[in-house]
C-alpha cells in the first residue's frame, strides 16, 4: 500500500529507488516475471544434514547417559563395559542400570515428541501436547486403577490399558474442545486438559494413598521417570514401530489439512480419515510413552517447536525430526536429573517441566500464539 | 447520592435476592459445620454437638473430643474455604474472567513452593526445626505466592488482564512451581517426606489450635477489606475505559485488589495446603447464586467454606483410609471447570 501511494506523490522516484534498489524502477514486466517464478530452493539436502546432525547428537547423548551416573565412569571403564564386559562393578552399572534407562528414555522421548507434533498439527494449537491435555494422565489412571485392584499387570496389559485411558481422555478433551469450532481454541483445549489432568491426578493419588501395598510401585505414576520401563520396552517395541508408522503415514494428510479441510479434500485427502489416523497415532504413542515412563508433561510441547524451527512446515520431515528431538531431549534431561540432585536423582518428568514450563510461558505470551 | 435515595426496582430485587440467598447459604454452611463436627471416628449426635458449642456439653469426653480435636479441623476448613472463595471472587472480578483464580494462576502453587522450601531446610536444622516451621513457613509461603502473582500479572499487564493469556501464563507458572516443588522434595531429603506430600495434596487432618495462629487473622482482615472495597469492585467490573472515565485509579485499585486476593489465597494455603479448584469454583458459583455484576464477598466466603467442609467430610470419612481433602476438591472441582469452559465458549459463540 505504502509503495503504491508513494508513487503518486512528487517524491516518488526517491522512494521507488529506495524500495526496489535491485530492480530497475520502470520495468514492471521483468519485476512480475521474477516474482512468478521463484528460484527453486533445494530444501532436501539441508534437511537430510539436519537429520544426520540430530542423529549424531542422539548418539552423543547415549554416550553421556552411559558415562554419567551417580558416579561418573572413566573412559576406560566405559570401553571395558561396552567391548569386553566381565562383570566388574562399573560393567554392571553401565550395562544393567544405565543402558536400560537410556533405551527407555529414547523410546519414550521419541514417542512423546511425535505425539506432540501430531497434536499441535491437528489442533493447529502451539500450546497443545499430550501431557497438558490430560491424555498422559488418563493413561496413567487406567494403569493405576487396575493395578490397585488386581496387582501389577504384564507389560502388554498395561499398554492396552494405557491406550484405552489415553483414548478416553483424548475423546473427552477434543470432544469438549470442539464446541469452540474446528480443532478447538487453544484456551478451551488447555483448560479442559487441565481439568482432566487434575481429575485423573486426584484419583491416582487417592488410589495410591488407599492401596498401601502398591504405594512404592505406584508412586512412579505420579511424576514420570525412566528408571523402570526397560522390561516393558523389551516386549512393547512393536507398539513404538506401529505408532511411528502411523505417524509417518499421517504426514501427507496433515500437510494437506494445514491448508484447511476444503483444500485437503480437493487434494484427495478425506479429513475424517486423516484425523482418525492422527488420533490413532497420538493414542498409540502417548499410551506407549506413559507405560514406559509415566505421565511426562511439557516434552510434547517443546519438541514440535524445535522440530518446526529446524525442518520447516513439511510434516514428512517434521515428524521424524521430532522423534529424534524428543529422544535427544528426554535422554539429556535424564542425565541432567542425575547431575542436579546428587547423590539422589531428579525424576526426568521434573527436569522436563523445569525446562518446558518457562518455554510454555514464553509461547503463551507471544502475540500470535494461535496459529501453527 | 440521589440515585441511592430513589432505588430502582431492579436494584431492590437484586439486593433482596442477594440477602435471601446469603441467609440460605449461611444456614447451609452452619449445617455443614455441625455435620463436620458430628461425623468422625465415633459419631456424636447433632444435639450433643449443638449443646457443646453453646457451652452445655453432655459429658467431659464429648466436650474434649469436640472442642479440642474436631473444632480446630472444622474451623480450619471454614477459614481456608472462605479465604480461597473470596480470593477467587476478587481475582475474577479484577481480571473480568471467570477462569482467573489464584489456583489456576499459580499463586497457591507458589505459596506451596515457599512452604516446601522451609520444610526442606528444616530437615537439616536439628533442634530449632519446629520454630522454623511455625514462623518460617507462613513467611516463605507469602513470599512465594506474592512473587508468582507479581510475575504472572507483570507479564500480561501490558496486553490486557482480561485476555486469556493471563490464564495461560498462570498455568505455565503453576507447572513451573509444581516442578520446583518436586525438586525441593528430592533435594532436601526430607525425613518427613510423607508429611510434605500429604500437605501438598491439601489436608486439614491433624490440625490443632496451635496451628491456627497467624493465618486466620490474615483471612479475617482480608475478608473485611474485600467487603469494604465493594464500590471499587463494582467499578472494576465495568470495562477499563468506562472505569477510567469514571475517574478510577485503575492500576492502583487493581493492584490493591489482587494483593488482597493473593494474601487470602496464601493464608488459606498455609492453613490447608493448596486445595485445588476451591477458589475457581466458589468465586464463580457465588456470582451465579447472587446474580449480580460482581460475586458478593459473603456468598463467596460461605460457598468456599461449604465446599471445603463437605469435600473434607467425603475424603476423610467415605473411605477406609483418611484421604487429604485436596483429592476430593480436585475430583469435584475439575468437572466444574469443564462446565465453566463449555458455558463460556457458548457465551462467546453467541457473541
Amino acid at each position: 500500500m505504502r509503495e503504491m501511494n508513494s508513487s503518486t506523490i512528487p517524491a516518488a522516484p526517491v522512494n521507488i529507488l529506495r524500495h526496489n534498489r535491485s530492480q530497475p524502477p520502470f520495468a514492471p514486466a521483468a519485476h512480475l516475471a521474477a516474482r512468478e517464478r521463484p528460484p527453486t530452493i533445494n530444501r532436501t539436502t539441508p534437511r537430510i544434514s539436519s537429520l544426520l546432525v540430530l542423529a549424531a547428537a542422539v548418539g552423543a547423548a547415549i554416550g553421556l547417559s552411559l558415562w554419567i551416573g551417580s558416579t561418573t565412569s572413566s573412559f576406560a571403564e566405559l570401553r571395558h563395559a561396552l567391548l569386553a564386559p566381565d562383570g566388574q562393578v562399573s560393567d554392571i552399572a553401565i550395562r544393567e542400570i544405565r543402558w536400560p534407562r537410556t533405551v527407555t528414555a529414547l523410546a519414550a522421548g521419541a514417542a512423546l515428541g511425535m505425539a506432540g507434533t501430531l497434536i499441535q498439527g491437528h489442533t493447529r494449537n502451539p500450546i497443545a501436547e499430550p501431557g497438558l491435555l490430560g491424555i498422559n494422565q488418563g493413561a496413567a489412571l487406567a494403569i493405576v486403577s487396575v493395578a490397585a485392584f488386581t496387582g501389577p499387570q504384564p507389560a502388554w496389559t498395561q499398554a492396552l490399558l494405557a491406550l484405552g485411558g489415553a483414548l478416553l481422555a483424548a475423546l473427552v478433551v477434543f470432544g469438549i474442545g470442539r464446541i469452540d469450532g474446528r480443532g478447538g481454541s487453544p484456551i478451551t483445549l488447555l483448560l479442559v486438559g487441565a481439568a482432566v489432568t487434575a481429575l485423573c491426578a486426584g484419583v491416582v493419588s487417592a488410589i495410591v494413598l488407599l492401596s498401601e501395598a502398591a504405594l512404592e510401585t505406584l508412586r512412579f505414576w505420579q511424576v514420570g521417570s525412566v528408571v523402570q520401563g526397560y522390561e516393558s520396552f523389551l516386549s512393547l517395541w512393536p507398539l513404538l514401530i506401529a505408532g511411528t508408522v502411523l505417524a509417518l503415514a499421517n504426514a501427507r494428510g496433515l500437510n494437506a489439512l494445514t491448508l484447511g479441510e476444503d483444500s485437503a479434500r480437493s487434494l484427495g485427502i478425506t479429513a475424517l480419515h486423516a484425523r482418525g489416523l492422527g488420533l490413532a497415532a497420538i493414542v498409540a504413542l502417548s499410551g506407549l510413552a506413559v507405560t514406559l515412563a509415566g505421565p511426562i508433561a511439557f516434552l510434547g510441547l517443546l519438541v514440535p517447536h524445535i522440530a518446526r524451527r529446524i525442518f520447516g512446515a513439511d510434516y514428512r520431515w517434521v515428524i521424524p525430526g521430532s522423534a529424534l528431538c524428543g529422544a535427544l531431549l528426554l535422554c539429556v534431561a535424564d542425565v541432567l536429573g542425575r547431575m542436579l540432585a546428587r547423590p539422589g536423582e531428579l525424576p526426568v518428568g521434573v527436569v522436563i517441566a523445569l525446562l518446558g514450563a518457562p518455554f510454555f510461558i514464553y509461547v503463551a505470551r507471544r502475540r500470535k500464539a494461535v496459529s501453527v | 447520592m440521589s440515585t441511592r435515595a430513589i432505588p430502582k426496582p431492579a436494584q431492590v430485587l437484586r439486593a433482596r435476592r442477594a440477602a435471601a440467598t446469603g441467609l440460605l447459604l449461611l444456614a447451609v454452611a452452619f449445617a455443614a459445620f455441625c455435620l463436620h463436627l458430628a461425623i468422625g471416628g465415633t459419631p456424636i449426635a447433632i444435639g450433643d454437638v449443638l449443646a457443646t458449642l453453646f457451652g452445655a456439653a453432655p459429658d467431659a469426653r464429648t466436650e474434649l473430643a469436640i472442642l479440642e480435636f474436631r473444632l480446630p479441623r472444622s474451623v480450619a476448613a471454614v477459614l481456608a474455604g472462605a479465604g480461597f472463595g473470596v480470593a477467587g471472587a476478587l481475582t475474577q472480578n479484577v481480571a473480568r474472567n471467570p477462569l482467573a483464580s489464584p489456583d489456576i494462576l499459580g499463586v497457591t502453587n507458589g505459596a506451596a513452593l515457599g512452604a516446601v522450601c522451609v520444610l526442606a531446610i528444616s530437615a537439616h536444622t536439628a533442634g530449632r526445626s519446629e520454630l522454623l516451621v511455625l514462623y518460617g513457613l507462613p513467611v516463605a509461603a507469602t513470599v512465594g505466592g506474592l512473587l508468582v502473582s507479581a510475575l504472572v500479572f507483570a507479564l500480561v499487564w501490558r496486553s490486557s488482564l482480561e485476555s486469556n493469556r493471563l490464564v495461560l501464563v498462570g498455568l505455565g507458572f503453576s507447572g513451573l512451581c509444581a516442578a520446583l516443588t518436586s525438586w525441593m522434595l528430592t533435594l532436601g531429603e526430607i525425613y518427613n517426606a510423607q508429611q510434605a506430600l500429604t500437605w501438598l495434596a491439601g489436608t486439614i487432618n491433624a490440625i490443632s489450635w496451635a496451628d491456627l495462629a497467624i493465618a486466620p487473622a490474615v483471612i479475617v482482615l482480608g475478608l473485611v477489606a474485600a467487603a469494604l472495597l465493594r464500590n471499587q469492585r463494582e467499578v472494576l467490573a465495568l470495562d477499563s475505559d468506562t472505569s477510567r472515565a469514571l475517574g478510577m485509579h485503575l492500576g492502583r485499585d487493581r493492584v490493591l485488589m489482587l494483593g488482597i486476593a493473593s494474601l487470602l489465597a496464601i493464608a488459606a494455603t498455609v492453613i490447608a495446603g493448596p486445595l485445588a479448584f476451591v477458589a475457581l469454583a466458589s468465586g464463580h458459583a457465588a456470582r451465579l447464586v447472587a446474580r449480580g455484576t460482581i460475586p458478593p464477598v459473603p456468598h463467596a466466603a460461605l460457598i468456599g467454606a461449604i465446599f471445603v467442609l463437605l469435600a473434607d467430610l467425603l475424603a476423610a470419612r467415605a473411605f477406609p483410609v483418611i484421604l487429604p481433602a485436596g483429592v476430593a476438591t480436585a475430583v469435584i472441582g475439575a468437572p466444574y471447570l469443564i462446565f465453566l469452559v463449555i458455558r463460556q465458549s457458548k457465551i462467546r459463540q453467541r457473541g
